[in-house]
């Protein structure tokens, strides 16, 4: 029993960067995939093709590899990483930046028009129908897709192990390949477990929350 | 000074003439119904004056202020910015879909643009929003959502909405369009209301017999033309135009 409980405080201690990882990139990418979601929708061609082509590299190249070459390739070029920790951050909110920037759009575009065109004959401008009128409508729209960004981000968080960062998963793999047992494997998927619940269970709410409108 | 003057309007999709050649003057406290065929051109129109739709030439001005002025598709017809949003802001508009804040309260709805166009104190939003409501007899609403009241009670709020950033123009598109027919009145009685104040009204209707009771001129319209623009007992009784007779016995039958 003693042991378990040694085994499951040594995956936890993992779950320091895990939960790390996790809150870099969602408070980074959200903000991001906002500003890019406008830019992709923007009639600026240059700044939306720019956009488009940064979605279309990001969501159409395997994650691991794109922290593969954050990590290893980057340094080619001259830059030096003091540790995983960062590059892994940045790969992960660059990515999911991606990925959001493509909901922030279909969400924004599924906005009725009839509500921009109440928003500008009460003369409000561009950035104050987006902030009153647009955004928010979005946002409720836009939490199912979002939930299930938020659950995978969970998961993928388990990639950095191959670039040495001790999240659960490493320190889980680290007790089974040197006492023989799978226990470990058992308990990181219940910690992944507890995560994501706690995941799902906060998008309903945040769901339950907004269905105060229609 | 006319209130409204729109000179040799013109917008065509492809070989499309949508307007064509439109020239049209409003009067202050006039108040103009626009009635034809569907495809005619009305909603356009009036979509055009406030800027909705673009146009491919012609001049629009509000009180006096030029808000469009273009001669061919080329021209891009730069306007101060100041002067296009002032004239703008003279008018108000109401759409037959109500295209009320979903996501707003009822109070709300009235709220957001004085606060954050006309830079009222909260307060001073508030005063003239329950003043509003209570005109157009909805007080009682004022912490519902749209999706909670019913529609003539939606298309009420709209035009609390429009009211409560004081135009001198109203512009009505289509009012009672998307309402059951038992609806209809509630809406026709503000817009009665607002006449009785004389603002400056176009509103772009179905409604024959709401047309020429509340209008100083009934103007019909066909193919992006003005067919005919007279007193309301004129079109009514004895247009000029033989299509406008076909139209009105299609539409009253």
């Amino acid at each position: 029993m003693d042991k378990l409980l040694s085994i499951t405080l040594y995956i936890l201690k993992g779950s320091g960067i895990t939960l790390g990882l996790y809150a870099a990139t969602a408070v980074f990418s959200l903000p991001l995939g906002l500003m890019f979601a406008l830019g992709k929708i923007s009639k600026n061609k240059i700044l939306s093709s720019a956009v488009g082509i940064y979605t279309w590299v990001f969501r159409g190249t395997p994650l691991l590899l794109q922290l593969f070459f954050t990590y290893y390739g980057l340094p080619v070029f001259g830059v030096r990483w003091s540790g995983p920790f960062i590059p892994a951050a940045l790969t992960f909110i660059v990515n999911y930046a991606a990925y959001l920037t493509e909901i922030f759009r279909a969400g924004i575009q599924s906005i009725d028009k009839g509500q921009y065109e109440a928003a500008k004959v009460l003369g409000m401008n561009y950035s104050q129908t987006m902030r009153k009128i647009i955004i928010p409508q979005t946002i409720k729209r836009i939490l199912p897709p979002l939930g299930n960004e938020a659950i995978t981000l969970v998961k993928d968080t388990a990639l950095v192990s191959v670039i040495a960062l001790a999240e659960i998963l490493r320190n889980a793999k680290e007790i089974v390949t040197r006492e023989f047992i799978i226990t470990p494997f058992f308990i990181a998927a219940a910690i992944y477990l507890v995560f994501t619940s706690v995941i799902v269970l906060t998008f309903n709410r945040m769901e339950k929350k907004y269905s105060y409108y229609e | 000074m006319k209130m409204i003057e729109i000179k040799n309007v013109s917008k065509n999709f492809g070989p499309l003439k949508v307007l064509d050649g439109i020239n049209l003057q409003v009067d202050r406290g006039e108040i103009i119904s626009i009635i034809g065929p569907s495809g005619a051109g009305k909603s356009t129109l009036l979509r055009s004056v406030i800027q909705l739709e673009s146009v491919d030439e012609g001049e629009v001005v509000i009180e006096g202020l030029k808000i469009l002025s273009r001669k061919n598709r080329e021209d891009d017809g730069i306007i101060k910015k100041n002067t296009v949003s002032d004239g703008l802001a003279k008018m108000g508009m109401v759409f037959q879909a109500f295209n009320l804040f979903p996501h707003m309260t009822v109070f709300e709805n009235i709220m957001v643009a004085q606060t954050l166009v006309k830079n009222r104190s909260k307060s001073e939003a508030r005063e003239k929003a329950k003043a509003i409501l209570r005109k157009v007899g909805l007080t009682d609403k004022e912490n519902s959502y749209p999706s909670q009241i019913s529609g003539g009670q939606k298309q009420r709020v709209a035009i609390a909405r429009a009211l409560a950033m004081d135009p001198d123009i109203m512009l009505f598109d289509e009012p009672t369009s998307a309402l059951d027919p038992e609806l209809i009145g509630e809406v026709l009685g503000v817009i009665k209301a607002l006449a009785a104040e004389h603002m400056t009204m176009m509103i772009v209707t179905h409604e024959m017999n709401f047309a020429r009771e509340i209008s100083d001129r009934v103007i019909f319209m066909e193919d992006g033309k003005i067919v005919e623009d007279g007193h309301p007992d004129k079109i009514f009784v004895n247009p000029e135009h033989p299509r406008i007779k076909i139209f009105l016995d299609k539409i009253l039958s």
